[in-house]
């Protein structure tokens, strides 16, 4: 691997920039691996990652039908944080902001970690008193969480609109200052370099067509679009078409899959400071490095694959943001894009041994995966190595569900989040 | 925003609609005597069909009715559409879609 610094710039850029190689190789699959990761985004590749470095498997593959990072990795509005009501979100989330704080030192790959400040706004007594509550849960926990009032929230964010003539007035925001933003692409670029330099194999184009088992119904390989690949484990990471992947191995799971819109606008100069949320008004909106806004809205109505949605959403989202923020009125917008989004009866993600010996499964994190891809990656890495969850992700099974032990952040922000 | 076709009114603007998730899921007769897990099945359990789903809207800003539609979830595009009640109606094979 070819190591990035200020200093190896330099020395490429006295040859014109001539000497740089590819970042990971272009894999082909061999006939076997020891494991097999089924989903080339963020969470997929953090997984072969942590399974090569913490694990010692390096001789594992990630098999990804199109080419990595171009799913919901590559489609989502980047927001980071960990403010969640319950004990073992606050666990789950908090270990991946942790990990994203050196993740660019780690991986040798500036994956752009911007801690700038997530502030979510609200708009009635009931959001006031659970957005408290929030506050209070996560200072228990050990995770950042403060209590903004209109004006403080102002002078946190000076483009917010905090008069009390528009539609939904600002009554009070939760701060999370160690919440933030990073540059998606290179979280899924990182982790693919980072992983290929300690042997994995990356394998684009290569979707999974069916699972091979042995006389017990243990996995003992895959099918897929580029022939069969040996192994005794799988890790399935596969978002929006997780229930299509493990229907192939004839696993349910309690997912419905929606498309989830984001949009951004033309560049312009840096205007906004932080990263703004209104679960009420469904809005959320940051500026980029680039100078774009990046702006988010919740799930269409209705389940789909097509990775696209109605404009309606984001006009709607776009009425919101022009509220609470009037100097964006005249802004134009560039792109909308869609991507497709599993989203579990409690909102909180399935990161869990399956029914079946062999299979493993991280999915159903709806629409807020991006968060979490440094922590889900590296407790997913571990249950799969060690064929049993690790303690922050043993209540994220497939079994609570039936046992009644929802970790229901659904109830909780009372929207999809 | 997807057309949507009313039994009872014709077709109307998505807006109009409020989704009402999977089709044909019958409450159970006797919930007592379900265990713990044919409940979940029941209360958690989707197909999340990726191809012909069968789906209930309800047409929230209009007739306030519910009824059923087949949508192929690949390309949103609606097959049919018949009222709550009634069996889904048999389509002729659709190239590249799945049940």
């Amino acid at each position: 691997m070819q190591r990035f610094s200020a200093f190896s710039v330099f020395r490429r850029g006295l040859s014109d920039h001539q000497g740089w190689r590819p970042q990971w190789r272009r894999a082909a699959p061999k006939a076997s691996y020891d494991a097999v990761i089924v989903g080339g985004g963020g969470h997929g590749l953090g997984a072969a990652f942590y399974l090569a470095k913490e694990h010692g498997l390096t001789n594992i593959a990630v098999v990804e039908k199109g080419w990595i990072g171009g799913g919901n990795t590559g489609r989502n509005t980047t927001i980071i944080r960990s403010n969640y009501l319950f004990d073992e979100s606050a666990a789950l989330y908090d270990h991946s902001v942790k990990l994203w704080e050196d993740l660019s030192q780690v991986l040798n790959y500036n994956v752009m970690f911007s801690p700038r400040g997530v502030m979510m706004l609200a708009h009635n007594v009931h959001d006031v008193q659970v957005f408290k509550r929030h506050v209070h849960a996560n200072r228990c926990n050990g995770v950042d969480n403060e209590w903004l009032t209109p004006e403080q929230a102002k002078e946190f964010c000076p483009p917010l609109n905090i008069g009390q003539d528009i539609r939904y007035p600002i009554m009070g925001a939760a701060l999370q200052r160690r919440g933030g933003t990073a540059r998606h692409d290179a979280v899924a670029w990182g982790y693919a370099r980072a992983a290929d330099a300690l042997g994995v194999d990356i394998i684009e184009n290569c979707e999974v067509t069916g699972f091979l088992k042995d006389a017990h119904g243990a996995i003992e390989g895959l099918q897929t679009s580029r022939g069969v690949i040996r192994t005794k484990k799988v890790g399935v990471s596969a978002a929006g078409n997780t229930s299509a992947v493990l229907g192939l191995a004839g696993v349910a799971l309690p997912l419905e899959s929606y498309p989830l819109q984001a949009l951004v606008s033309e560049p312009v100069k840096p205007a906004f400071p932080c990263v703004v949320m209104s679960n009420t008004i469904h809005a959320y909106i940051s500026q980029s490095d680039k100078g774009e806004l990046v702006i988010g809205a919740g799930t269409d109505a209705y389940t789909s694959y097509t990775q696209r949605g109605g404009l309606h959403i984001n006009t709607h989202t776009l009425d919101a943001i022009c509220e609470l923020f009037p100097m964006f009125r005249r802004m134009q917008m560039l792109r909308n894009w869609g991507g497709i989004v599993d989203v579990t009866p409690d909102r909180s993600p399935i990161i869990a041994k399956t029914p079946v010996p062999g299979l493993y499964v991280n999915c159903g994190w709806g629409t807020g995966g991006f968060k979490a891809t440094p922590g889900s990656a590296n407790v997913f890495a571990w249950t799969i190595a060690r064929d049993e969850p690790h303690p922050i992700n043993a209540p994220f099974n497939i079994e609570r569900f039936r046992d009644g032990f929802l970790i229901d952040e659904a109830a909780a922000a009372a929207v999809a989040h | 925003m997807l057309l949507i076709q009313c039994p009872y009114c014709g077709e109307r603007p998505e807006s109009e609609f409020a989704y009402g998730g999977e089709a044909h899921i019958a409450r159970p007769l006797r919930p007592a005597e379900l265990d713990d897990q044919q409940w979940a099945t029941f209360l958690y359990m989707r197909r999340n069909t990726k191809g012909v789903h069968a789906e209930r809207w309800r047409h929230a800003r209009g007739c306030n009715r519910f009824f059923n539609a087949l949508r192929d979830t690949t390309t949103d595009k609606f097959l049919a559409f018949y009222k709550a009640g009634e069996q889904p109606p048999a389509l002729n094979p659709i190239p590249g879609a799945t049940r």
